[in-house]
C-alpha cells in the first residue's frame, strides 16, 4: 500500500519552474512554458519539411500539404471565401492543440528524469485560446454589422411574443460559447491523462500485491491503458479538429450573421 | 487540481510564455510559411489543370489531323477512280475508234472487190452474147442459108437470153 500512495495522478498537471521564481512572475520558465516550445520547435520542424515548394511533393511535404489544405477546406466550407483570412489563426490553434495533445501522449516518460506535460491540459491555456478566438467573433462581427450584429441572437421566423426570450437564450448560448471551447478541450485531455495515471497505479500496486489477483489485475491494467492510449491518441486530433472547427464555424456568425 | 492551486501562482508565466508561443506560430509559420505553402499547391493544381487543358487541346488537334488525313484519302481514292475510269473511257474510245477504221477499210476492200467481181461478171456476159451471136450467125448462115446481120443477131441473142 505504500506504492499507491506515492503514485498522485494529479502531480502530471503540476507546474514547476524551472528558472526564476514561480510566485507571480510572468517571466518564471516552468515545464509548461519549455513544452510550449517543444511544441513550437516540433511544429516548425513539421512545417519546414513543407518548405521544399517541390511541383511533385515527397511524403513529408504531403503531409503539411494535406493538413494545411484540410485546414484550408474547413474553411472554405464553413466560413466560405472571405475565410481565407483567418487562416492563420485557425493553423496556429489547430496545429499547437494538435502538437500539444501528441506531445503530451508521448511516452518520454520512460527516459529518467523527463517528465512529459500536457500543455493543453491546463484551463489557463485552453482559456486564452477560447477567448482570443471568441475576441475574433466579436471584433469581426462589429466591425463588420455594428449593432446589426445582434440579429445573430433572433433566429429567422421567430414569434413576436417569444422574442425577448429567445433572445435572451441565444445571447446566453453565445457567451457561453469560449467557456465550453475552453473546457472541451481541458476536460477531455485531463480526462484520459487521469485514467491513464490512475491505471498505470493500479498496474504497480498489483505487482506490488501479495496473491495470484494482484499480477492479473496488473496485465488487465496494462491492455487497458493500451486501449485508452490508442483512444487518447484519436481524441487528442478530433479535439484539436473541433476546437478549429467550432472557432471558424463562430467566425462565420460573424461574418456572415445567417 | 494542480490547475486551480496554483493558478494565481502559474497565470501570468501561462500567459506570456502561451501568447509568445501562438504569436511565433501566428507570425512565423501562419503568416509566413502558410501562404507559400499554399501558392505552391495552388501552382500545382492550376498546372494540372494547364496540363489536362493541353492534353485535350493536343487529342484535338490529333483528331482533327485525323479528320483531315482521312479526308484527304477520300478525296484522293475518288480522284484515283476518277482517273482510272477517264482512262478505262480514254482507251475504250480509242479501241472503238480503231475498230472502226479497220472496219471502214475492210469494208472498202470489200466493196472494191465486189465491183471488180461485177465488172468481170458483166465482162463475160458481154462475151458470152457476142460468141452467141456469132455463133447464130453461123448457125443460122449454115443451115437455112440466110445472112442475117450482127445487130439482128445481138437483137435475137438479147431476147432469147432474157427469157432464160
Amino acid at each position: 500500500m505504500a506504492a499507491e500512495s506515492t503514485i498522485d495522478p494529479m502531480h502530471q498537471f503540476q507546474i514547476d519552474s524551472l528558472a526564476g521564481d514561480l510566485a507571480g512572475n510572468p517571466f518564471a520558465f516552468t515545464n509548461s512554458a519549455l513544452w510550449m516550445l517543444i511544441v513550437l520547435g516540433a511544429i516548425f520542424v513539421f512545417m519546414l519539411g513543407g518548405m521544399k515548394r517541390e511541383l511533385v511533393p515527397g511524403r513529408w511535404q504531403v503531409m503539411v500539404e494535406g493538413i494545411t489544405s484540410f485546414v484550408a477546406s474547413m474553411i472554405d466550407t464553413s466560413i466560405g471565401p472571405e475565410g481565407r483570412k483567418y487562416l492563420p489563426w485557425v493553423f496556429t490553434i489547430f496545429m499547437f492543440i494538435l502538437f500539444a495533445n501528441l506531445m503530451g501522449l508521448m511516452p518520454f516518460g520512460v527516459v529518467p528524469g523527463v517528465h512529459p506535460f500536457t500543455v493543453t491540459s491546463q484551463f489557463t491555456i485552453t482559456g486564452v485560446m477560447a477567448i482570443i478566438s471568441f475576441s475574433i467573433v466579436l471584433i469581426v462581427g462589429f466591425w463588420k454589422h455594428g449593432f446589426h450584429f445582434f440579429s445573430l441572437f433572433i433566429p429567422h421566423g421567430t414569434p413576436k411574443p417569444l422574442l425577448p426570450l429567445i433572445f435572451l437564450i441565444e445571447l446566453l448560448s453565445f457567451l457561453v460559447r469560449p467557456f465550453s471551447l475552453a473546457l472541451r478541450l481541458f476536460v477531455a485531455m485531463i480526462a484520459g491523462h487521469i485514467l491513464i495515471k490512475v491505471f498505470a497505479s493500479f498496474i504497480v500496486s498489483g505487482l506490488n500485491a501479495e496473491g495470484a489477483m494482484g499480477p492479473a489485475i496488473a496485465l488487465l491494467s496494462f491492455l487497458f491503458i493500451a486501449g485508452v492510449s490508442a483512444l487518447e491518441l484519436l481524441v487528442a486530433a478530433i479535439q484539436a479538429y473541433v476546437f478549429a472547427l467550432l472557432t471558424s464555424l463562430y467566425i462565420n456568425d460573424a461574418e456572415n450573421l445567417h | 487540481m494542480p490547475q486551480i492551486n496554483q493558478l494565481s501562482d502559474v497565470l501570468y508565466s501561462q500567459l506570456f510564455w502561451l501568447l509568445l508561443t501562438l504569436a511565433v506560430i501566428y507570425f512565423g509559420i501562419g503568416q509566413a510559411m502558410l501562404p507559400k505553402i499554399m501558392s505552391t499547391m495552388d501552382a500545382r493544381s492550376s498546372r494540372i489543370t494547364d496540363d489536362l487543358a493541353a492534353a485535350e487541346a493536343a487529342r484535338r488537334a490529333a483528331d482533327a489531323t485525323e479528320e483531315a488525313y482521312r479526308a484527304r484519302m477520300a478525296e484522293s481514292r475518288t480522284e484515283a477512280m476518277k482517273v482510272t475510269g477517264a482512262a478505262k473511257q480514254e482507251s475504250a474510245r480509242a479501241t472503238e475508234t480503231r475498230v472502226a477504221a479497220a472496219d471502214a477499210a475492210s469494208r472498202e476492200k470489200i466493196e472494191a472487190a465486189e465491183a471488180r467481181l461485177r465488172a468481170a461478171a458483166e465482162a463475160a456476159m458481154a462475151d458470152i452474147e457476142n460468141v452467141a451471136a456469132e455463133a447464130a450467125q453461123d448457125m443460122v448462115a449454115r443451115l437455112a442459108g440466110v445472112k442475117v446481120g450482127k445487130s439482128e443477131a445481138a437483137r435475137a441473142v438479147k431476147a432469147a437470153m432474157a427469157d432464160v
